[in-house]
Order: structure tokens, then C-alpha cells, then sequence
């Protein structure tokens, strides 16, 4: 029997080594031949540890299975009438009504097992790239539509031809796997379930301009995305294109370009003055792309089936496929790709099955903790980078978190300051000082002190931050603030609630 | 975990010879084997280096992860970042301080325990969520407690 079980850290977190050894066990006893293939993960996290088992009519799905759950599948031989029966995966409406183009492969293959890449269309992209040649790779992924998936939306192919064009020495690919942003897992889930997918990647981007060593910078926070990553570069059978994982350490504000490319170079993690940009002036000074890991992850499905393909995908500026990450207080958390132009409300009552506590959803941030705060009323908001920014909001990478109605949004907005002062890189004043004062002022709008006059502090200091910051954690922290405020300002008059309680 | 000395810390300069921007990976090994970044690593691995004792240290201080002192036999860090508060990551994180009588950041008496703050760890579709001596952990509750002190010996 071949049986597949994820070794992505979220399903780990809930079981999944216990389950995979207690499988081991039972085959033992049993005497059935068993091989245990640890994929990643489908980003199906309510059902995981989610156990599927090979048939000659493809996988069947079990889960969510604890330990105590595997006698009864071992004896069955994991048989489909077994209450934890989910039938075949790609037939779970959660996965059936995604999209899945970067994602193609995480939660079915070894992700370190190079056959199964192969077999799985891996490689096809940078063997078209080959055949293109730089020129037109480029133009490729520029006619893809595709924009970077780390929160600016900036065009990818925009960014590749500066580098493209800039003459120099050497030039670097720099992969930016930072994911500091609460309610993101992407970036970690395809590390960890399709490294492959991420190198040829990169190793498009090199093709396409110029370069010939890249780094994956990865968060310490993610120790087994480091783990398989480090694996993946060593089992690499690509040529001409040098790849080395470096670890962060502990810095939200690393994620930032600039602020990573000073890490990388052994550097107090301070972001950069713009220009000189990276593309032209990077890492130790040379031309660099760097990209989002979801965007270079993309690029090699991009080239594998064409532009075209890809650009049929999605809404207005927003062209291809997103891997949304449903998250929090949410009845059916998981990953779901799918084009561009699906609404709030649909990813968040429909698709997310509404909260786990089964309250009512009360607010919902999207894209990290530097993005807004929204209310049911903004639920028709397709997921489109410029519909988001219209609502003064923003996608980011992808990131939903869902609060029911026990959330107090007073002490959301004191936390999105706090998170700042704690993060800053101290370079500006708004960001650094303006970031604490707020937090002194949030403290006495809760704690009823003069809540009108210091509201109009708090959007003066916004306003202060917004403008007279360096970089977007300065400048962004007012939209989870200022949208708090606006949406569910009742959370903000302490004396009348006090006076109730 | 050894006691700083120059011989080890020497390997871990030779491990890095060559490599561009080495400060990084160098104090992640330092900490890895003698369990923080000790005072006598800076002049040490300045000079090593060619850089001033005051870049050194201004990077190892400018890092949440670096620390001056080693932590405690187990270290368990909290999330304590957006989608892990929607799942009510305060309360869980306040048994398991109270359990242990620590405030954030703080080490049991008899050194067995460092529980730690961190903001999100990636695994917040199924929060709160924390990490045990690097290992995984999610949909805590605050029965959670009695499994991190088994696991921890106390
Ligand atoms: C404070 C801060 C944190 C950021 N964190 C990340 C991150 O973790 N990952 C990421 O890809 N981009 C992050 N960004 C955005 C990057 O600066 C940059 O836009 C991105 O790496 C460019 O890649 P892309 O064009 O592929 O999105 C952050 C920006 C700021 C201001
Ligand atoms: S806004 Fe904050 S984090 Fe960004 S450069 Fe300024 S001080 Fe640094
Ligand atoms: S917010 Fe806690 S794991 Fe992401
Ligand atoms: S950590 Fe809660 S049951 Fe294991």
C-alpha cells in the first residue's frame, strides 16, 4: 500500500509524524507492506493530519486522522466506508473550486523526490525558457501580467528587464522568503511541499537576465522550510545557476527589499533610501531581482504553458491566479489559489465556511498586519490589488484573518501600533517614535481618557506616519489603525461601554 | 552546549571562509553552539572579519533572535501575532505563563524553561500556535499546558 502523509509543519503541529508512525506500526504488526511518501500539504488545514492512500482509481482522502484513528484504517486497508472518508481529494469542493497553477504540485508529490517532479511537468518551463533564450523568456513573463506577490503588485517583468538591461559584473536573483505577515503560510507551504518548483524558478529569472547566483532568503522562524529547501539546492540537478539559503533572524522588517539585501550582506536589517533601486544598485551593490517566492514560483508554469494562458486568468490590472490564505477564527482554514476577482465575502462566508466558533465574523484583515481592517459592509470587494486599494486597503500576499464579534477592534488598532515600535528599523522618526506615542494614545482612548481629542491624535499621528515614513511598516501601519477606527468606531468610546458593562 | 572558546568559534569562521556577507550565518553557528552570542564572540569575530567591535554588535543587537545568555533546556515561543489572537492566543499564552510563574522572555528558576513571544509562525490557519525547541505546535488550548510541562519535565 502506498500511503501519502504531509510533513509540512502545520500538519505536523496537529499530528502528522504521530500518525505517520503509528501507520509504520500497524504495518509492522499487520505484516502489510506499507510506503509512506511525506508529501506537503493540500492547504486543507481543517482536515489535516489529512492521510491519502493510493487505488487504482487515484487517491482517496482520510481526515482528519489522530493516532487512535489508524487501527481501524489499517484493518479496513483504508477502506472508503470508513467514517473519516473524504473520497478523492480533488473532489472536496475546497480543492475542486480552486485554480491550481503555482500550487499545481504541493500536498501530491515527494518534495524532494526529483522523479515525481519531473513526472508532475517539472522542468518544462525552464526548458522552454531555453529554447526561447533570454529575450523571450522576458517578454513571456511580461506578457503574463504577472506582479509580485509580496505585497506591491509591482509588474515581475518590468523589474526583470531593468536587470536584464543593467550592465554589470554579476548579477544576483534574491528570493524573498521573509513571510512575515500574520495569516500568510504560501511562501512556507511550497518550500516545504515543491522546492523544485521554486529553483526552476530562479533559475528562469537568471536566464532571463543575466545572472547566475541566487539566494533564498528564508525566515528562522520557518526551521523545516530551511531544512527541505537546503535539501532540494543540494539534490538540484540544474547547471549553470548556483542557489544558497540564508536564514533570518528575527526582523519583520528584514522582509522589506532593501532591508534583506543589507541582511543578507551581514548588515543591521535598515532599509535603504530608493534610488538607487535594486534593480540597478542590489545586493553588494550589483543589479538584483528580487521577487516574492510566490512570484518566481509562478513564472515556471508561466512558461510551461504560455502567457496567454496565464493572463486569461483574473480581473482589470489583476492577471492570473492568487494563493489566497484563509486564516484565524475561520471554520475551513486552508490555501486557496484561484484567479483574481473572487469577493471577500464569497473566500470568507462561502469558501471559509464562516468562523470556527460559529459566531458571526465580525472583521477581517486582509494582507498582514499593515493591511486594513474590513467590515461585512466592504464583503463584495473582489481580491483585485487596485478594488482593494480603492477601499483603502490592500491585498498583500494574500493573507485573511477572521475575527469574530469577541473581537475588541480598540485594542487591534493598539496592537498594529505596538507591532511597529516593535519591528521598526529605526530609521525614521514617525515609524519609530510616532509608533509608541500611538500606543500611549490607544492605551487612553481605552482607557476612556478624552477618547474625541485623542482619536484626532491618533489621525494626525496617521497622517505624520503615512507621509514621513521610509518604507511601507512606518507608512501602512495607519490602514489596520485608521480602518479600525472607521469601521467600528463603537469600539473606541470606552466611557459609554464602560458605563453599560 | 559548549563554553565559549576560541578554538570552536575558529571552525565556525573556517566553515564561512569565502562566503559573501558571512556575518549572518557566522552568529547563527556561534549561537547554535555555545547557545547565545557571548560578549567575547565580538571582538573575536570582528576582527575576524575586518569589521569594527561596534558593527558587530550593532548587529547582533539589532536581531530578536541573538541573545547575550543562553535560554533555558526547553525554550517554547508563543505566537502571539493577528490570526493566532483571533483564536484567543492571550488566554492559552496566560495559562502557560501562569503555570510556570514567567512573564514573557523569562527563564524558570531552575533554567528548565524560556518561554518566548514570537509573531506568527505560518501556521495560522490552524492558531494559536507555538513552537517547542523548534518543533511545532497548533490549535492550542489552555489544556495544552499540561502537555508542555510533560514535555519539558515539569
Ligand atoms: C515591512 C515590510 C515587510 C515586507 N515583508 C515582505 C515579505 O516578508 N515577503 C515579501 O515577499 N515581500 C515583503 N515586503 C515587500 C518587499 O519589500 C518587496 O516589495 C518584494 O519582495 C518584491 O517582490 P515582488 O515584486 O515579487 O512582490 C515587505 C515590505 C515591507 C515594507
Ligand atoms: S518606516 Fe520604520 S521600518 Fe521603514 S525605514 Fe522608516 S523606521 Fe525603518
Ligand atoms: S499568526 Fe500565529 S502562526 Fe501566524
Ligand atoms: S499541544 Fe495541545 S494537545 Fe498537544
Amino acid at each position: 500500500m502506498r500511503i501519502f502523509v504531509p510533513r509540512d509543519a502545520a500538519a505536523r503541529a496537529v499530528g502528522a509524524d504521530k500518525v505517520a508512525a503509528a501507520i509504520a506500526d500497524a504495518a509492522r504488526q499487520q505484516g502489510v507492506a506499507v510506503d509512506i511518501v511525506r508529501t506537503g500539504s493540500r492547504g486543507l488545514f481543517w482536515l489535516e493530519p489529512m492521510v491519502e492512500v493510493a487505488t487504482p482509481e487515484g487517491r482517496v482522502a482520510f481526515g482528519p486522522v489522530a493516532p487512535r484513528d489508524v487501527a481501524s484504517l489499517m484493518t479496513g486497508r483504508f477502506d472508503p466506508s470508513h467514517p473519516l472518508c473524504l473520497g478523492r481529494p480533488e473532489e472536496i469542493a475546497f480543492l475542486k473550486r480552486q485554480t491550481r497553477l503555482t500550487f499545481a504540485r504541493c500536498g501530491i508529490v515527494d518534495p524532494l523526490s526529483l522523479d515525481d517532479y519531473r513526472a508532475h511537468g517539472g522542468w518544462r518551463g525552464l526548458e522552454r525558457a531555453r529554447s526561447l533564450g533570454p529575450a523571450k523568456t522576458l517578454e513571456e513573463v511580461t506578457k503574463s501580467g504577472l506582479r509580485g506577490r509580496g505585497g506591491a503588485g509591482f509588474p515581475t517583468g518590468i523589474k526583470w528587464k531593468t536587470v536584464a538591461d543593467a550592465a554589470a559584473d554579476r548579477k544576483y536573483i534574491v528570493c524573498n522568503a521573509d513571510e512575515g505577515d500574520s495569516g500568510t503560510y504560501a511562501d512556507r507551504m511550497l518550500l516545504e511541499g515543491d522546492p523544485f518548483g521554486l529553483i526552476e524558478g530562479m533559475a528562469i529569472a537568471g536566464l532571463a537576465v543575466g545572472a547566475s547566483k541566487g539566494y533564498v532568503y528564508i525566515r528562522s522562524e520557518y526551521p523545516d522550510a530551511v531544512r527541505i529547501m537546503r535539501r532540494a539546492v543540494e539534490l538540484s540537478p540544474v547547471d549553470g545557476f548556483e542557489i544558497e539559503v540564508r536564514v533570518g533572524a528575527g526582523a519583520y522588517v528584514c522582509g522589506e527589499e532593501t532591508a534583506l539585501l543589507e541582511s543578507l550582506e551581514g548588515k543591521r536589517g535598515q532599509v535603504r533610501a530608493k534610488p538607487p533601486l535594486p534593480a540597478h544598485k542590489g545586493l553588494f551593490g550589483r543589479p538584483t531581482v528580487i521577487n516574492n517566492l510566490i512570484s518566481l514560483a509562478t513564472v515556471p508554469s508561466i512558461l510551461a504553458d504560455g502567457a496567454e494562458q496565464y493572463a486569461a486568468f483574473g480581473m482589470g490590472r489583476s492577471r492570473g491566479t492568487m494563493p489566497i490564505q484563509l486564516a484565524g477564527n475561520i471554520r475551513h482554514g486552508g490555501l486557496f489559489e484561484t484567479a483574481f476577482g473572487v469577493t471577500l465575502g464569497e473566500l470568507v462566508d462561502d469558501i471559509g465556511g464562516g468562523t470556527q466558533s460559529g459566531r458571526p465574523a465580525r472583521a477581517v484583515q486582509v494582507g498582514g498586519p499593515l493591511g486594513a481592517y474590513f467590515p461585512r459592509a466592504l464583503f463584495d470587494t473582489p481580491f483585485d490589488y487596485e478594488a482593494f486599494a480603492a477601499k483603502d486597503g490592500l491585498i498583500g500576499h494574500g493573507g485573511i484573518v477572521v475575527f469574530d464579534d469577541t473581537v475588541d477592534m480598540a485594542h487591534q488598532a493598539r496592537f498594529a501600533l505596538e507591532f511597529c515600535a516593535i519591528e521598526s528599523c529605526g530609521k525614521c522618526t514617525p515609524c519609530r517614535i510616532g509608533s509608541t506615542r500611538g500606543v500611549e494614545t490607544m492605551d487612553k482612548i481605552m482607557r476612556g481618557e478624552r477618547p474625541a481629542a485623542n482619536l484626532a491624535l491618533i489621525a494626525d499621528l496617521c497622517q505624520t506616519m503615512k507621509f514621513g515614513s521610509l518604507c511601507a511598516l512606518g507608512g501602512f501601519t495607519p490602514y489596520p489603525v485608521m480602518s479600525a477606527i472607521q469601521h467600528f468606531p463603537e469600539d473606541f468610546t470606552r466611557p459609554l461601554r464602560a458605563a453599560a458593562e | 552546549m559548549a563554553a565559549w572558546n576560541e578554538a570552536e568559534a575558529n571552525d565556525i569562521l573556517r566553515r564561512h571562509e569565502g562566503r559573501e556577507g558571512p556575518l549572518l550565518p557566522i552568529l547563527h553557528d556561534v549561537q547554535e553552539a555555545f547557545g547565545c552570542v557571548p560578549a567575547e564572540a565580538v571582538p573575536f569575530i570582528a576582527h575576524a572579519l575586518n569589521l569594527s567591535r561596534a558593527e558587530v554588535h550593532g548587529v547582533v543587537s539589532f536581531y530578536h533572535d541573538f541573545r547575550h545568555a543562553p535560554a533555558g533546556r526547553h525554550v517554547l515561543k508563543l505566537c502571539r501575532a493577528e490570526a493566532c489572537q483571533s483564536m484567543n492566543a492571550e488566554s492559552v499564552a496566560e495559562s502557560v505563563l501562569d503555570h510556570f510563574g514567567l512573564d514573557w522572555g523569562g527563564t524558570t528558576p531552575d533554567g528548565r524553561l524560556t518561554v518566548e513571544a514570537t509573531y506568527c509562525l505560518g501556521l495560522c490557519a490552524c492558531a494559536p500556535s507555538a513552537m517547542l525547541d523548534g518543533e511545532p505546535m497548533a490549535r492550542l488550548t489552555s489544556a495544552c499546558v499540561e502537555e508542555i510541562a510533560r514535555e519539558v519535565g515539569r
